[in-house]
C-alpha cells in the first residue's frame, strides 16, 4: 500500500538534536507544495556585541571565546587579528605558527566531534554515538582518540581545551620551546593515521543524491588552504579584503529566529567545509588531497550529505599542517608583540571549523572598544540551510512525517550549525493547509 | 528497561562549553554511558527519554520568561540537580546585562527588538529552584565533573575544595606572578578548580571560577591599585564571567562607580551606546 501525502501538512521538530545549541524546524505545505520553511533558532539572545562596548581592546579574545564552547579558538583568532589590524600590528613567524597549531587542534576536535558523535549516527539510522558504539565500538573509540588528539594540541598551547587561557592580542602569554613542541609529534602522527582511517570509513557511507548550485564563500590565503585570514572569495567572482566584508554582506533580522540572517549582495550563500574545499581543494596538503581523491571527491563538492567526507579530509589536512608547523617552529624572542592602542577600525576573518568568522572593532585612542560586529558562520549559513530544506521537502513529500523529519534533521546536521554562535535545534512543525 | 540511574543534561543561556566538557572526557565517555543511562542529552543524542531523572546537570543561566518556567519543570522531574559552570552558578557573562539597560542592548544587536523575548537580568539557576550542588568554572574542569558523577554514583558529596587558586599554585610549585613579576592576579580571591592554569602560563588569574568562599576582593583590589591598576581596569577584571557572583559583584560595582566619576571628571563623554556615538563619527 502506498502512502499518499495529504494535501496540506505541517511538520514541527521542537528540539533539534545533535547540533550545537537550540533550534527547531517548521515546515508548511499547501496542496503538495512547500509554502514555508523556517529554521527557528530559539537559543536566548546573548548580546555579546553590546557587552564589548566600553571594554578594553585586550579583552575580546577572552570575552568572545564565550560565544561558543565548541570553537573558542576561532573567536580568539578572529578577535586578535581584528584588534591587531586596528592597531597596525602583524603577527607572523613562530607566533603565527603557534596560532596555526592551536587552530589545527580546534579543527581536529570540532570536526571529529561532529563526524563521530553528531553526524555519523544518521548514516546508520541511529540516535547517538553511544548507540553507534554498541554496533561498531572500534570506530567510535578511534573517533574519541582523534578528538582527544585535537584537544591535546589546544590544551598544550592554550592551557585547556575549552576557552584557552594562553591566547592574547599580539601572541601568547607563554610560548613553548621547540623541544616541548616536538613532544606533540607522536600523538599527532597517530592522529594522522586515525584521520586517514576516518576518511576511508566515511567514504563508504551511503549518501543520498543531492546537489545544489551553492554560492561558496571562504577566506583565501596566498599559498595554502585557508585558516588564518587573507582575502574573502567566492565561486562567483567575489574577491575582497576583509575590510570590505560588511559592504557586501548584510545581516538582517527575521521574525522566526534569534539569529540574524546574512546575505551576500542580497543572495544566500554557504561557508564552511564544503565552501573551503570547493574553492581551495588544490591547496590541501598532498596526503589530504590524495585521500580526498580516493574517497571519490572531485574538484568541488556540492552534495551536502558528503560534507562528512570533506570534514574528514580537513581533519587529515589539519594534522599535516600542525606537524609541518611544529617542524618549522623556532622559539621566538618574546611570547607576544607589543600592541599599543590607537583610535581606528580593525577587521579579522578566519576560518572556524563551521566557516568564515568575521570580527570588526572600532577602538578609541586609549583602546576602549566603541563598537563591535561579529558575524558567525551559522548566521551566514542559515538562509542556505532553509533553502536546502525547501528542496528536500519538495522532493520527499511522499515520505511519512517521521521519515521526513529524520531526513530534514540530517540535512541540517550536514551543515553542522552552531546555534550557540548564531545567537549571540529539531522540533519539526509541519503545517498543511 | 535500564536500571542504571538516568542522567539528563540541560542547556539554558550558554556557550555549550560545559556540556561539551562531558564529551571531552574521551577516555571515560563510554564508561560513563555504561554506568549512567544518558536519558536526555540533546547535544549527543536525538532519542530523549521522558523523566523523572535521577541526576540532572544544568548548564546556562536564566534569561527568558520561558526558561524560567522550564527550569521549574526540570527541577520537579529531577531527584538531584547539579549546576555546571559560571552561567548556571553565577549568571555568567550574560549577567553583564544586569548592570546595564537591556533595552539598549537589544537595539544594538537587533533591528526589531520587539521580536525578541528576554529578561532584564541573567540569573543563576539557584535563584529559581533549589540546587543540590554547584560546580564552578568557565568552563568547568573535566576532572571535577567526573568527581561529581562518581560521587553521585557512590551516594556521597563531591570532594571539591573551596580554597583559593593560590593553594593550587603552591601545589604546582609556581612562582607567584604577582610577587615576582608584578602581574595583577585574581588568584587570592578566586575559587580553586582549574589547577592554577593562568599563573602556570605566566598570566594573572582572571577569575573564571568565580569567588572562593569568603574572598577578600576589596583588599585584593586595593593591592591592584597600589600596583598602578586603574579603577576601570579593576572593575573590568571583576566583571567578566562571574560578574554577578556575591564576592566579586560588590567590589566590581564600587570600582566601576569610582571609574565613572573619574571619567566624567576628565571631561570625557559617557557613551550612550548609540550608533551616532561611534568613534569614527567623532573623528
Amino acid at each position: 500500500m502506498t502512502h499518499r501525502a495529504p494535501a496540506g501538512r505541517t511538520l514541527k521538530v521542537d528540539s533539534l538534536a545533535r547540533v550545537e545549541g537550540e533550534g527547531a524546524l517548521y515546515i508548511e505545505t499547501v496542496d503538495g507544495r512547500v509554502a514555508d520553511v523556517q529554521l527557528r533558532i530559539y537559543e536566548p539572545p546573548r548580546f555579546f556585541e553590546a557587552f564589548l562596548r566600553g571594554r578594553s581592546y585586550l579583552e575580546p579574545p577572552d570575552i568572545t571565546a564565550r560565544i561558543c564552547g565548541i570553537c573558542p579558538v576561532a573567536y580568539q583568532m578572529s578577535a586578535c587579528r581584528a584588534i591587531e589590524d586596528a592597531c597596525g600590528v602583524v603577527v607572523d613567524g613562530p607566533l603565527e605558527l603557534l596560532r596555526r597549531i592551536l587552530y589545527a587542534g580546534e579543527w581536529i576536535e570540532s570536526h571529529t566531534l561532529h563526524i563521530y558523535l553528531l553526524h555519523a549516527p544518521d548514516f546508520f539510522g541511529l540516535d547517538s554515538a553511544v548507540a553507534l558504539a554498541g554496533r561498531d565500538r572500534p570506530s567510535v573509540e578511534r573517533g574519541l582518540r582523534l578528538k582527544k588528539a585535537g584537544n591535546q594540541l589546544i590544551e598544550f598551547i592554550g592551557g585547556r581545551a575549552i576557552h584557552p587561557v594562553n591566547v592574547r592580542v599580539g601572541g601568547f602569554h607563554r610560548v613553548p620551546t621547540s623541544r616541548e613542541l616536538q613532544r606533540l609529534r607522536p600523538g599527532l602522527e597517530r592522529a594522522r593515521d586515525d584521520a586517514l582511517a576516518t576518511v576511508e570509513w566515511v567514504a563508504g557511507f551511503e549518501f543520498p543524491d543531492a546537489g545544489h548550485d551553492y554560492t561558496f564563500v571562504s577566506v583565501r590565503e596566498p599559498d595554502r588552504y585557508p585558516v588564518l585570514g587573507g582575502r574573502v572569495v567566492s565561486n562567483r567572482g567575489l574577491d575582497i579584503s576583509d575590510a570590505e566584508f560588511l559592504d557586501r554582506v548584510t545581516e538582517e533580522q527575521v521574525e522566526h529566529s534569534n539569529a540574524l540572517h546574512a546575505t551576500l549582495d542580497g543572495d544566500h550563500y554557504l561557508c564552511g567545509a564544503l565552501a573551503r574545499y570547493s574553492l581551495n581543494h588544490d591547496r590541501l596538503r598532498p596526503v589530504a588531497l590524495d585521500a580526498a581523491r580516493r574517497a571519490g571527491l572531485g574538484a568541488t563538492c556540492t552534495n551536502p550529505f558528503r560534507s562528512i567526507v570533506v570534514r574528514a579530509v580537513e581533519v587529515l589536512h589539519a594534522c599535516e599542517e600542525a606537524l609541518a608547523a611544529i617542524d618549522a617552529y623556532e622559539e621566538p624572542d618574546t611570547p607576544a608583540l607589543r600592541v599599543e592602542p590607537r583610535a581606528g577600525v580593525g577587521h579579522g576573518c578566519t576560518e572556524a571549523p563551521r566557516g568564515l568568522l568575521y570580527h570588526r572593532y572600532v577602538l578609541e585612542e586609549d583602546g576602549t572598544i566603541a563598537d563591535a560586529v561579529i558575524v558567525p558562520p551559522t548566521s551566514q549559513n542559515q538562509p542556505t540551510i532553509e533553502h536546502d530544506l525547501w528542496h528536500l521537502v519538495e522532493d520527499n513529500l511522499a515520505l511519512d512525517d517521521e521519515a521526513l523529519t529524520r531526513r530534514c534533521e540530517m540535512a541540517i546536521r550536514n551543515h553542522d550549525p552552531c546555534i550557540s554562535c548564531a545567537t549571540h535545534f529539531l522540533e519539526l512543525e509541519r503545517v498543511d493547509r | 528497561m535500564s536500571t542504571r540511574p538516568k542522567l539528563a543534561v540541560w542547556k539554558f543561556a550558554s556557550c555549550d562549553g560545559c556540556q561539551l566538557t562531558l564529551l571531552d572526557c574521551e577516555d571515560e565517555l563510554l564508561d560513563v554511558s555504561g554506568a549512567l543511562d544518558i536519558a536526555y542529552f540533546l547535544e549527543a543524542s536525538s532519542a530523549p527519554v521522558a523523566g523523572p531523572y535521577d541526576l540532572s546537570l544544568v548548564e546556562g543561566s536564566i534569561t527568558t520568561p520561558s526558561d524560567r518556567d522550564r527550569i521549574r519543570r526540570i527541577r520537579e522531574a529531577s531527584a538531584r540537580l547539579v549546576t555546571i559552570g559560571a552561567c548556571a552558578t553565577a549568571g555568567g557573562i550574560q549577567a553583564l546585562r544586569n548592570f546595564a539597560d537591556v533595552e539598549g542592548f537589544l537595539s544594538i544587536v537587533y533591528a526589531q527588538p520587539s521580536f525578541i523575548s528576554t529578561l532584564a537580568e541573567s540569573t543563576p539557576i539557584a535563584a529559581h529552584v533549589p540546587v543540590d550542588f554547584e560546580l564552578r568554572g568557565c568552563p568547568i574542569d573535566k576532572r571535577q565533573l567526573l568527581e561529581v558523577l562518581s560521587a553521585f554514583l557512590a551516594r556521597r558529596r563531591p570532594a571539591v575544595p573551596a580554597h583559593s587558586v593560590c593553594v593550587e599554585c603552591k601545589e604546582r610549585g609556581n612562582v607567584c606572578v604577582m610577587v615576582a613579576h608584578g602581574t595583577p592576579c585574581l588568584g587570592p580571591a578566586t575559587h580553586a578548580g582549574c589547577g592554577a592554569l593562568c599563573p602556570t602560563y605566566h598570566r594573572g588569574c582572571y577569575g573564571c571560577f568565580g569567588p572562593m568562599e569568603s574572598p577578600r576582593s576589596r583588599a585584593l583590589a586595593e593591592r591592584f591599585e597600589q600596583m598602578g591598576v586603574t579603577d576601570r581596569d579593576i572593575s573590568r577584571v571583576l566583571r567578566t564571567f562571574n560578574a554577578w557572583a556575591p564576592g566579586f559583584r560588590e567590589e566590581g560595582t564600587r570600582r566601576a562607580e569610582a571609574a565613572t566619576v573619574a571619567v566624567t571628571f576628565r571631561g570625557n563623554r559617557a557613551r550612550s551606546g548609540h550608533e551616532s556615538d561611534r568613534a569614527e563619527d567623532r573623528r
